[in-house]
């Protein structure tokens, strides 16, 4: 499809409310902001944004990374790769170096699926390529971190990222907002294809600011027995979050795992659900989501479409409520189009368990360090297939300087 | 070390415990006989402070202190360890966070200690685990006595320790409670002493107790030597009891 029949598409869709989550008028955003210049490493970014991004598991040593893109605002400031094998660089510049690059833009989904994917479409502001060429195990992490350091401002990015035949990748993405900015939005499109024989993890920290809108738009293609893992953490204030992964899992024996950890402060809401759709014959999916409200309010949705026999699917939800303000409704759907499929799903929502406070209470833990504690535990979830750096990513992100001090 | 006086405690409104005394001296061990639901476990909630036990008269008194405005922080605190018969699962929080949290707490520091006490009780895999999660009875027992000895507490109030060990562990298990009690040493040279709740009394086989107490429908019926009551119970039940007090 020509570009101008994208931007056609988009035209007619961009009054079209998203399915799910507060309307938000994009044009109360500004589109207006400088080019910023190049840096050589990231060691030359501002300190301020360098430390912020550190939050989002970037990595400012980057002898520990294959490979680092890094987007303030519209501008692509750095993009470098340090290993064989694999491809990182704007969308823009990827675009005009790969002709067969456009077949694979607004494949995995439509630019005309909401108000944002129009957006995105008609106003984008770059985004990133990333690519494993066939056959290369790119063992060490490759960071990438979209940023928004100007108050008010729409970042639009379009993100492609294909994990070649045989291929094995591992990106870690961070999103974050400088501490001066107060509202923004920013619509993230990304387009995963997972090819025959490929891996491909993904894991994506935010740390937005508290009257930010986040609409991030992605959905991957996963080929014969590929496997794509995405993680997601968002545990710090925004104030409304928005996106539906959708997997299609389109190969025989092709694996799809989400795992989920959202803290909704008071303020923000949070409308989050992954979606799989399981079309060949030995597909797995599973999607797990850990929900903490204190004080805002969660939709923690998922479905899983079965749509040939002998797939397995799993679907898990568990949300705790901390403070009488906030709300968690789980919605998971299960969606079984023949017979001889396995699909499950289990959901729960509460309070922490009073029993479980006084027990560790009489270890002589106070009732604040037993709470804490025990929300620890629960957002501690263990990532099956993750390499050892971005675990501990993970665990860097669940684990805030704030909660240091506390005991366990 | 315990003075229960006139203890009576409710739950929800319903009153449970009636007009109690209980004392427990320093080096003593204690046991506490009775049916199921005559209050054997409600009296050890009350006095490690399960704040659902409410006390409606009556005081426990623990080295001095007044524990009945204390929260169950400041029991254990206080030097007050408990095992408990049916500990909750705790997803997230791993039996050997837990232990290394309360040596810290003490004033410890060394792992290693951390790594023989889960060595001898064989609960090597389970320390990685969720405390209590999937834990079979027997390794629930063994994993509240492990927490006892990384907690250190003066008094221990233990809830049913044999219910569900195996013969060859219950050896272990008796030990393990003997040196928290520092048996070893001479009584008046202790600074430890002992609740123990025993339903059938087989873990007496393995820690020697001073006294006993019968607990019957919410009130000590009697007090006396462990083992003669434990005979008399095995004998005519605990309906002989209530013929003894009448």
């Amino acid at each position: 499809m020509q570009r101008v029949d994208h931007e056609k598409r988009a035209l007619r869709a961009v009054r079209k409310r998203a399915d799910f989550g507060p309307d938000l008028d994009i044009g109360s955003y500004e589109h207006e902001t400088k080019e910023l210049d190049k840096v050589r490493a990231l060691n030359d970014l501002p300190g301020d944004i360098a430390g912020a991004s550190t939050d989002v598991g970037i990595e400012t040593d980057e002898s520990c990374r294959s490979g680092t893109f890094f987007q303030i605002n519209h501008s692509v400031v750095l993009s470098t790769v340090y290993q064989d094998g694999l491809e990182i660089m704007s969308i823009t510049e990827a675009l005009q170096k790969y002709d067969w690059l456009s077949g694979y833009r607004w494949q995995a989904m439509k630019e005309d699926a909401d108000k944002f994917t129009a957006e995105a479409e008609l106003h984008q502001h770059q985004g990133y390529f990333i690519r494993a060429l066939p056959g290369s195990k790119v063992e060490l992490p490759l960071q990438a971190c979209l940023f928004m350091d100007q108050d008010s401002l729409i970042q639009n990015v379009h993100n492609i990222i294909i994990a070649e035949e045989g291929s094995e990748l591992h990106i870690i993405t961070g999103c974050a907002a400088a501490a001066s900015v107060n509202r923004g939005l920013h619509i993230g499109i990304s387009e995963f294809y997972i090819k025959k024989n490929a891996k491909m993890t993904f894991t994506m920290i935010h740390k937005w600011a508290d009257n930010m809108a986040v609409r991030p738009r992605s959905a991957a293609i996963i080929d014969e027995s590929g496997l794509f893992l995405s993680n997601y953490v968002c545990i710090k204030p925004v104030r409304t979050l928005q996106m539906y992964p959708t997997v299609y899992c389109t190969g025989k024996n092709s694996t799809a795992r989400f795992n989920a950890v959202l803290v909704a402060h008071e303020g923000s809401d949070m409308d989050v659900g992954s979606r799989v759709y399981l079309r060949k014959e030995g597909s797995r999916a599973e999607v797990i989501t850990r929900a903490i409200s204190e004080g805002g309010n969660i939709f923690a949705r998922g479905h899983l479409i079965g749509e040939v026999p002998d797939i397995k699917a799993h679907l898990e939800c568990r949300g705790l409520i901390l403070s009488e303000k906030g709300s968690i409704h789980a919605i998971p759907e299960l969606e079984g189009k023949v017979s001889n499929v396995d699909m499950s799903h289990e959901a729960a929502v509460g309070k922490i368990a009073e029993e479980e406070i006084q027990y560790l209470m009489a270890r002589g833990l106070s009732e604040e360090e037993a709470t804490s504690a025990i929300v620890r535990g629960f957002l501690d979830i263990e990532v099956k297939g993750l390499p050892s750096q971005l675990q501990a990513e993970m665990k860097k992100a669940l684990h805030p300087k704030e909660l240091k001090d506390r005991v366990l | 070390m315990l003075s229960v006086e006139n203890l009576s405690v409710s739950v929800e409104g319903r009153q449970i415990l009636h007009d109690l005394n209980l004392h427990v001296m320093t080096g003593e061990t204690v046991a506490l006989f009775g049916p199921n639901g005559s209050g054997k476990t409600s009296l050890l909630k009350a006095i490690i402070g399960v704040p659902s036990y409410s006390i409606e008269s009556g005081k426990i008194i623990f080295k001095g202190n007044d524990l009945t405005r204390l929260s169950m922080h400041e029991r254990a605190v206080l030097g007050i360890g408990m095992s408990f018969q049916r500990p909750p699962a705790i997803r997230g929080v791993k039996l050997r966070d837990l232990l290394v949290t309360c040596v810290k707490k003490r004033g410890g520091v060394d792992p290693g200690d951390i790594n023989d006490m889960i060595m001898r009780l064989g609960l090597s895999d389970l320390a990685e685990r969720d405390i209590n999660k999937g834990f079979s009875g027997g390794e629930i027992k063994r994993s509240e006595l492990i927490q006892l000895q990384a907690q250190g507490p003066d008094l221990l109030l233990l809830d049913e320790p044999d219910s569900g060990v195996d013969l060859i562990s219950i050896e272990l298990v008796g030990s393990v409670i003997n040196e928290l009690l520092q048996k070893d040493r001479k009584k008046d040279r202790r600074e430890k002493a002992g609740l123990i709740i025993s339903h059938a009394g087989h873990i007496l086989d393995y820690v020697n107790a001073d006294r006993a107490y019968v607990m019957l429908n919410g009130t000590l019926q009697c007090s006396g030597n462990p083992r003669e009551l434990l005979d008399d119970i095995i004998e005519k039940g605990y309906e002989g009891c209530t013929v003894c007090k009448g």
